[in-house]
């Protein structure tokens, strides 16, 4: 048990995982987000979507703590953030994918998982330089589980590729792969199907949807396939020119005028 | 048609992660071992300890060492010189200042002392990258050299400004000083490099050597998903300088016995030292000890053909020398960018098939 599954272990289902309140986050003169608010709550697969250059990766990137907002809080688990590194949040619990894949491509498939299991690894420097004992049993405990990610993303023949070898469905695969190694709490994914065929689609979706049933992982998703985010989410964020714009159930978004204009595209006054 | 994986089934993950994978490799492996540490010291002399098998073994651990940095946690650096030097002064002052402590210690603390002057000099790399850090370390061995020859503290005031070794010895073979015999110098510098081989293997196929390759490979990445950053890169330096800094020791004590330090640790040995672990492979155990190879014995082996058995002046010679080295450098670059290793690597895919390609 990490840090992360301890800080979660109080907050029930369906009860408030993390709350984004009021977030403003500006580049220089450039305004990002403007006064984002809402909420996620454990368990369910929450959409963040919006036309390009909405700031929707931006929210990301606010979420896992690689941006500081000029103004606004994060509350995780009940706690109000202050002052994390990244990888303060990762061991909180917090994993993602990227839009633009970011695997460690000199490395192979079984060791970018495993490098999304560090979190959970804590043999000291001298024990892995002696390797016999501590070191070996803690690699082949984290090598168990991470076999376990690889049956259930069916990666099994590719385990010790290099990943820049790759086709960009599989290395979209592995990437899920890896933030799933860390049995995240919270499990951000930016555009997972992003470029990719149908079939492809419906994989991954698949394999979101199972993520979600079978290790209770909560699910925050940005996507563009407007078919496929009101399939499998629960509930969605609209945003547009760093605003939110819409949130609620599929249903009520797809009856949302403002989000229909935006989509639409009818000028903003 | 002899070296196969095929039919080698691994039904355990500690079977899986073992360093050589297959049986042949394996034994390939402890044959090699077996005639380094028994049949090699019966045939030793003089000229080939300090011409050929000294170099190669000290060279391959400074190899190790900024491979780890270089190769495996993408961070470049041009101060390996600079702790050389801190190795070796580090050994002359302990082994002046505590002469009874035994030279395999005083070697391993030499280590440490360089492994805290490391991670002191790779405070820059939190922030800066690439060619900056480069420039970053550049500095490193420039203030070294000129600390180790400015402060009469480190050669313990000697008027030449020089640093010698006294005589150690362990079970009663003397180590270091003018009576030490060439197999017990070769076998002292052979178990410190398999050592270490044995450590540099082990940290880097677990989680610490992963977190390097993930800072290499995409440092924000790494960063995201939970590897601290500081503590990867600092380690990096640290394992790195400690490598290099037992290559110093030895250096000095055993191998010349006494050394200059703007002659033996200047910026030429940083780039001799870069240079080992790009032809022989970034990232790669094997590519340290192939690179370090090349770069010792092929210059002793063009020497030889060129002034015993051609008998060219030596002047002549020494020229010829840099540039056919020269020349082969950029050939194996352009033939194979990621080194020997990775020759080797090939070559032994293709053997898995031979004779039938498919």
């Amino acid at each position: 048990m990490n840090i992360g599954s301890k800080m979660a272990s109080n907050i029930q289902p369906g009860e408030e995982l993390l709350r984004i309140e009021n977030i403003s986050l500006s580049f220089g003169g450039v305004k990002a987000l403007t006064e984002v608010s809402f909420d996620i709550k454990r368990g369910e697969v929450r959409a963040i979507i919006g036309p390009n250059g909405a700031g929707k990766s931006s929210m990301l990137n606010v979420i896992n703590g690689f941006y500081h907002p000029q103004v606004g809080e994060v509350w995780y688990c009940g706690q109000k953030r202050k002052g994390l590194k990244p990888f303060q949040i990762a061991h909180q619990g917090i994993a993602r994918t990227f839009q633009n894949i970011a695997l460690f491509k000199g490395m192979s498939t079984l060791d970018n998982i495993m490098t999304g299991r560090s979190t959970h690894m804590r043999a000291n420097m001298l024990s892995q330089a002696i390797w016999r004992g501590a070191a070996e049993k803690e690699e082949i405990k984290n090598r168990r589980f991470v076999e376990e990610i690889i049956d259930f993303l069916e990666i099994q023949s590719i385990r010790k590729t290099p990943v820049g070898r790759l086709p960009y469905g599989l290395q979209k695969r592995v990437e899920l792969g890896r933030a799933l190694a860390a049995e995240p709490v919270l499990l951000l994914l930016d555009e997972p199907m992003a470029g990719m065929n149908v079939e492809e689609k419906e994989d991954m979706s698949r394999f979101i949807l199972d993520v979600q049933s079978e290790f209770g992982t909560t699910i925050a998703i940005i996507e563009h396939d407007m078919g496929v985010v009101m399939d499998i989410s629960d509930r969605l964020v609209v945003l547009d020119y760093g605003k939110k714009i819409g949130d609620g159930t599929p249903e009520e978004i797809r009856n949302n005028q403002a989000v229909i204009d935006a989509y639409l595209g009818v000028p903003h006054e | 048609m002899f070296y196969r994986q095929a039919g080698d089934f691994k039904t355990t993950y500690r079977d899986d992660i073992q360093t050589f994978p297959l049986k042949q490799d394996r034994w390939g492996y402890y044959i090699v071992l077996a005639i380094a540490f028994l049949v090699v010291p019966f045939f030793i002399n003089d000229y080939w300890t300090s011409a050929v098998m000294l170099p190669f073994l000290i060279y391959a651990i400074a190899a190790l060492g900024l491979n780890i940095l270089t190769g495996y946690c993408g961070q470049v650096s041009l101060g390996t010189g600079g702790f050389l030097a801190v190795g070796a002064y580090g050994c002359y002052k302990i082994m002046t200042s505590f002469p009874d402590l035994n030279i395999f210690v005083v070697v391993l603390l030499s280590g440490l002392i360089t492994a805290a002057v490391g991670m002191l000099f790779g405070i820059p790399s939190l922030r800066i990258k690439g060619f900056y850090l480069a420039v970053a370390t550049l500095a490193a061995q420039f203030f070294l050299v000129w600390l180790f020859n400015k402060v009469p503290w480190f050669y313990n005031n000697s008027a030449s400004g020089q640093i010698s070794s006294p005589e150690r010895s362990m079970f009663g073979y003397a180590i270091t000083g003018p009576n030490a015999d060439a197999p017990v110098r070769y076998l002292f510098c052979l178990t410190l490099l398999v050592m270490l081989a044995w450590v540099a293997r082990n940290l880097t196929r677990g989680r610490l050597g992963r977190s390097w390759m993930a800072i290499r490979d995409m440092d924000i990445a790494a960063e995201i998903i939970g590897v601290n950053p500081l503590r990867s890169k600092l380690s990096a330096f640290a394992v790195s300088s400690f490598f290099i800094g037992v290559a110093g020791a030895l250096f000095f004590s055993v191998y010349l016995g006494a050394v200059e330090v703007g002659e033996a640790f200047g910026i030429n040995q940083s780039f001799l030292v870069l240079f080992m672990i790009i032809i022989g492979g970034l990232g790669s155990i094997f590519g340290s000890f192939v690179g370090a190879a090349f770069l010792v014995l092929v210059p002793v082996l063009l020497k030889n053909i060129m002034v015993n058995w051609l008998g060219w002046p030596t002047d002549i010679a020494v020229h010829i020398e840099f540039m056919v080295i020269g020349g082969l450098i950029i050939v194996f670059l352009i033939a194979e960018p990621h080194g020997l290793a990775q020759l080797w690597r090939l070559a032994k895919d293709k053997f898995l098939l031979w004779p039938f390609p498919h």
